[in-house]
This record gives structure tokens, sequence and C-alpha cells, in this order.
């Protein structure tokens, strides 16, 4: 029997082999199951409904290697002409078992994987796990410590919207704009690399505070950046906001109402663009957000240029949240003495036989958390970035988790997608700034 | 004391057979529902006009492998109204792990109860389409499981390196 026939089959009722019919062979066997895998890939149930291999729709693929997919992303799209019926989005191609390997390792080695999450925003992933360590282990973090966390994360944002400033509009066409948004960019990475020594995968918070003292001429190079990113943001302006085939683009398109958002837990500048005012450094202030005065974007439409415009606001926000940063960032510590969490200075081991102790004791056994669980979160530059941590007393988390905002958006795809064009399903993906690193963990 | 929790006592008031336990850790309401009253108490939460716990954020399991119950549940709900924060839990069975779903009153739960099936093998009862997400269709296990394997990589020096080349998975032909 041929896999055509085997599929024509099953198509017409029952499953493969469900009539009683043993598979004959080795040869049939795997006939059977090259037909249940075609059954799996044809009917790829969706949050929104099945998609139905009997209709006369179209059902095409995009992704996993689409370059407007921004990664490995695969999109199930059931086509009407050029009409969307549904859209099922397919993630796990870049599962790497982050969580596995979390779990595996001491609390401060940990972090390092962090970042590999979402590699557009490695400070506020570090910051989330390290905040629930900390909220374990009931530690003070040092002023200095806090304010910078508020800086560095603040850059981290900028850098991540830039990010997406590029990529939208590269994948509406409009390269220029990617040219811009790298500009400023790299200035901030710069930042990131005097900071950790590295450029992206920062490691750079610990818990108690920071890996490093903050580097001389750290506040000048933060100045600097903070001069030139109005002027760009105008810039990046003048190039979409006005811009007639943008607006065509992205106006009306991917728009989803503040109900649907909040029942499919939709946060960041998802929500925000519906209009409904949340923020978690508003709501919920981690580090040294409740002494900072911003204001927090909103949109009220719900569609890719809300999302594109709340964005932008919160660049401007972020910007001024930097000023106020740099003129509160207090001397002192960097990192917290509490020596249960923080291993002690490097020149203190010299002289004290109890810095030693807990220098050996933090770098062979681990900081040891008392037994408990917490769940801690940031605001993300895609939204609400959760940490829920448990302790059991030992050395290893006992499960650490991650609550990632694409992975919750990415699910919303058919709420987004149906009844669009195949290029608004482009439109629609870039607007969600998803990590896959981050859905796939 | 997590007795004086205004959620907590609203929810024992209300189901006062449903609520196990209680627990307040770093500021942290946790409670523990039985399995069967989970829906209902979920709705309520939902829907109660003082409480409005509107988004869940997450699902999510515990493995205490060893003991039994073996695997713990967790919700993770906020209200974006009140600005709360609120974990629930349910204990499922290390051998036959069951719990209701809760997407029919958050929808947003497909996916991640999706990925705690994959993970641990939770199977979600009623829920629309409980199929491995993360990992592939073909594997075998649930990784996320205490008693599931890390693996590693060997270090292949040139004595040894083509028995590990060898041993390695390449795709079918």
């Amino acid at each position: 029997m041929s896999l055509i026939n085997q599929i024509v089959d099953w198509f017409k009722g029952g499953s493969p082999g469900a009539n009683g019919a043993q598979p004959a062979d080795a040869r049939e066997a795997e006939l059977l199951a090259q037909a249940e895998m075609a059954r799996r890939m044809a009917i790829q149930p969706g949050v929104a409904g099945e998609i139905d291999p009997f209709s006369q729709t179209m059902i095409i693929n995009m992704g996993p290697q689409h370059p407007s997919t921004h990664g490995v992303l695969r999109l199930m799209v059931e086509l009407d002409g050029e009409r969307v019926r549904n859209v099922v989005a397919d993630v796990g191609y870049l599962h790497t078992g982050i969580e596995k390997t979390m779990e595996s390792k001491p609390y401060i080695k940990a972090i390092p994987c962090t970042d590999r999450m979402s590699y557009l925003g490695p400070l506020h992933n570090n910051l989330g796990y390290v905040l629930a360590v900390e909220k374990l282990m009931d530690v003070d973090v040092p002023p200095r410590a806090q304010w910078a966390r508020v800086i560095l994360c603040e850059l981290d944002r900028i850098a991540s919207h830039l990010v997406f400033l590029a990529s939208n509009g590269l994948d509406l066409g409009a390269m220029s704009v990617f040219l811009y948004a790298f500009r400023e960019r790299e200035k901030i990475i710069d930042i990131m690399e005097m900071c950790s020594g590295a450029r992206m995968m920062a490691s750079y918070f610990r818990p108690g505070g920071l890996a490093y003292p903050l580097p001389d001429g750290f506040e000048d190079a933060v100045q600097k950046i903070v001069d030139v990113m109005p002027g760009a943001l105008d810039e990046y302006h003048a190039l979409l906001t006005n811009n007639p085939i943008w607006l065509e683009r992205t106006r009306g398109i991917g728009a989803i109402s503040a109900e649907d958002a909040i029942r499919w837990a939709a946060t960041g500048p998802v929500l925000r663009a519906t209009g409904v005012k949340w923020d978690l450094r508003k709501d919920a202030p981690y580090a040294a957000y409740d002494q900072v005065d911003f204001d927090v974007a909103v949109g009220s439409q719900g569609d890719c240029y809300d999302r594109y415009l709340v964005r932008m606001e919160e660049m401007r926000q972020s910007v001024r949240i930097i000023q106020q940063g740099l003129k509160k960032l207090p001397p002192g510590p960097h990192i917290t003495d509490n020596r249960k969490v923080a291993p002690p200075p490097k020149e203190e081991l010299a002289v004290s036989m109890e810095s030693l102790i807990h220098h050996f004791k933090i770098w062979t056994e681990g900081i040891k958390p008392p037994p408990g669980e917490v769940y801690a979160a940031v605001e993300a530059p895609r939204g609400e970035l959760g940490f829920y941590v448990v302790s059991d007393g030992t050395a290893r988390g006992r499960r650490i988790h991650m609550r990632s905002p694409s992975f919750v958006h990415l699910q919303m795809m058919p709420v987004f997608g149906q009844g669009a064009l195949v290029a608004d399903l482009v439109a629609i993906i870039a607007s969600l700034d998803p990590v896959l690193g981050e859905v796939d963990r | 004391m997590a007795e004086e929790n205004p959620v907590v006592t609203s929810v024992r008031q209300r189901f006062p057979d449903a609520v196990l336990g209680a627990d307040e850790f770093r500021g942290q309401t946790t409670i523990l529902l039985r399995k069967e009253d989970l829906i209902q108490v979920c709705q309520f939460l939902r829907d109660d006009p003082d409480l409005k716990f509107d988004t869940l954020l997450d699902v999510t399991v515990v493995d205490w492998l060893p003991e039994e119950p073996r695997f713990e549940v967790v919700y993770h709900l906020r209200s974006l109204p009140r600005q709360g924060f609120l974990r629930l839990k349910v204990l499922a069975d290390g051998n036959d792990p069951r719990v209701p779903t809760v997407s029919p009153v958050w929808p947003t739960a497909n996916w991640h109860e999706r990925e705690t099936f994959d993970m641990f093998g939770i199977i979600f009862e009623g829920h629309p389409n409980l199929a491995r997400i993360l990992m592939p269709d073909d594997w075998q296990g649930h990784p996320l499981r205490k008693d599931h394997p890390l693996g590693y990589e060997e270090v292949a020096f040139t004595h040894n390196a083509e028995e590990i080349f060898s041993r390695k998975p390449r795709p079918r032909e």
C-alpha cells in the first residue's frame, strides 16, 4: 500500500491501522509511521480550532527558515486566496533545555544561562533571575547597585527596541531604518562591554548587587548616549511615523481589544498598545524604579502601528529614566556585604581567615537559600518576564521556571492573524518582536 | 499570617472544603486547593468583583521526586485592577498525574499546559489539544522530571574521537 493510499484511507475515516489491519512487515510499519506523521503535519490543531485538511483552502508553512520569522518560528497558515483563515504557531525548534540546565547548576553559576534566553534583552533576564534569588534569601541590595541596574536595564530596553525598530523596518521594506537604529545600538553595546566584558551576554548582575564595580568613565559614556538619543529618535520618527507606506502596512493591522489582550495574558507593549496602563515598573516596582519619575506609554487601537508608537515612546521615557539615574547614582559598594550571598572582595582574602572561608564556601558549595518559593517579575522589553524559583534548601534550585512574554504572545497568533493578508502576518510578527530563544528556552 | 489575607479568607468562605492550606512566604500568598474544586475556585477568583484575578501568568509544576504526591501544579495569577498576585497549587499523584484544565477559564492556559505536559507528563483533563509543544513529537519521556537524565557531552580526544562521533545521533537517511 502506498503512502498516498494510507493517507487517503485515513481521510476516508478512521486512523491508519484502526480497521484491525496489523502492519504486515517493517516497510508497512514505516509507511504507517509516515502517514501518522503526515497526519500530524496536516492537522496541527490550534488554539482557535483545527486546520481542516478537507477544505478548499491552502495550507502553507511560513518558516521555520523564513527571514521574517525572527529566528526559527514556524507558522502553519491556512489561506483562502490571499486571506489568512487561520494561523497557528509551531514553536520548539530552538529548545535548549535551559530550565533543566539551570536546575543542575548552583544558583550563581546558573546566571549565564539566563542571558541566552532573550538575547536581545540579556540584562533583564539577569535581573529577573537575580531578583528571585535575592527575594528567596531576603538580602538588601546597596543603592549604587540598584541605580546601576536601573540605568543598565533602560539602556538594555533601548537597545532591544532599536533591534525591534530595525527588524520591523527591514521586514516591511524600510531598509534605511535598520542602519540608523544599529548605529545607536552599537554605542549601547559598547557600554555593556565596558561593564562586563561581553557585548551581548553580559551576565553582569549577581544576587546582592553587580558582578564588578562600574567601570571608570561609565557615567560619561552613558551621558553621551543620553545626549544623542533624543535626536536619533526624532530621526526615526521622521523616517517612519508619517511615512504613507509605513502607515498603510501597520495601521489597523493585527488589532486586538484590551479584553482579548487580558484574556490571553498579553503583557508589555502588546498590552499597553490596547490602552491598558500596566507597567511592572510602576505597578510592582523593583530595583530603584519606585524612585524614578516617568510616564507609561499607552496606545489606543492595539494594532501594529500603536505597538510601534508605544515602543518609540518607551525609548524616550527610558532616556528620561537614565538621566534621573545618572543624577541619583550614589557612591558606595556595588554588592552587598552579606557574605552568605556574595563573595568577599579579593583583597580581604589575604588578611582575613573568615573571608577566605566564605570565598571557599561560595565557590565550592554555592549559596543556599532557605526552603521556599518565589516569583519575581521584571518589565522586560517584550513584556512581563517572570522567574519562578523553588528552593529546597540545597545549593541548586529545585525548580527554576521562566514565564517568557514572547511565548504567550505567539500563542495569540490566531487572534492577531485571522482575516489578515499574508503580507500582514509579516508585520504582525515583527510588531510582536518575539525572540525564539525566550519562547523555546 | 496567611489566614488573615483577604483573598484566602474569601476563598475559604466561599469554598470551605476546597482550601487544603495557605501559606505566605516573602509577601507572596499560596493557596493549596483540592483538585476537584480547581475550576470553580478559578472562576470565582476571576469573576469576583473584589478579587478580579483576570490574568493567568503561568502554569508550571514542581517535581518533589521521592515524595508522594509527587507533583505540585502551580498557577500564578495576577489581578491588573487590584495589582494583586496569587499562587494556586494542586497536588498530582506520581503514577497517574491528572489535573483538570483551566483553559476554559483563561484561554492563555492552553500553551502553558501543553508545555507542562511536554516537560512533566501531567495530563490536563479536558484540554483541547494536549500535544507536545517544545520537544519533538517522537521524544521519549518528559525531560524536566527529576528522574530524567541530564545528559552531557563527552570530551573528544584523538584517541577516542572516532568512537564518540560514531555514537552521536545523526539524521535518518
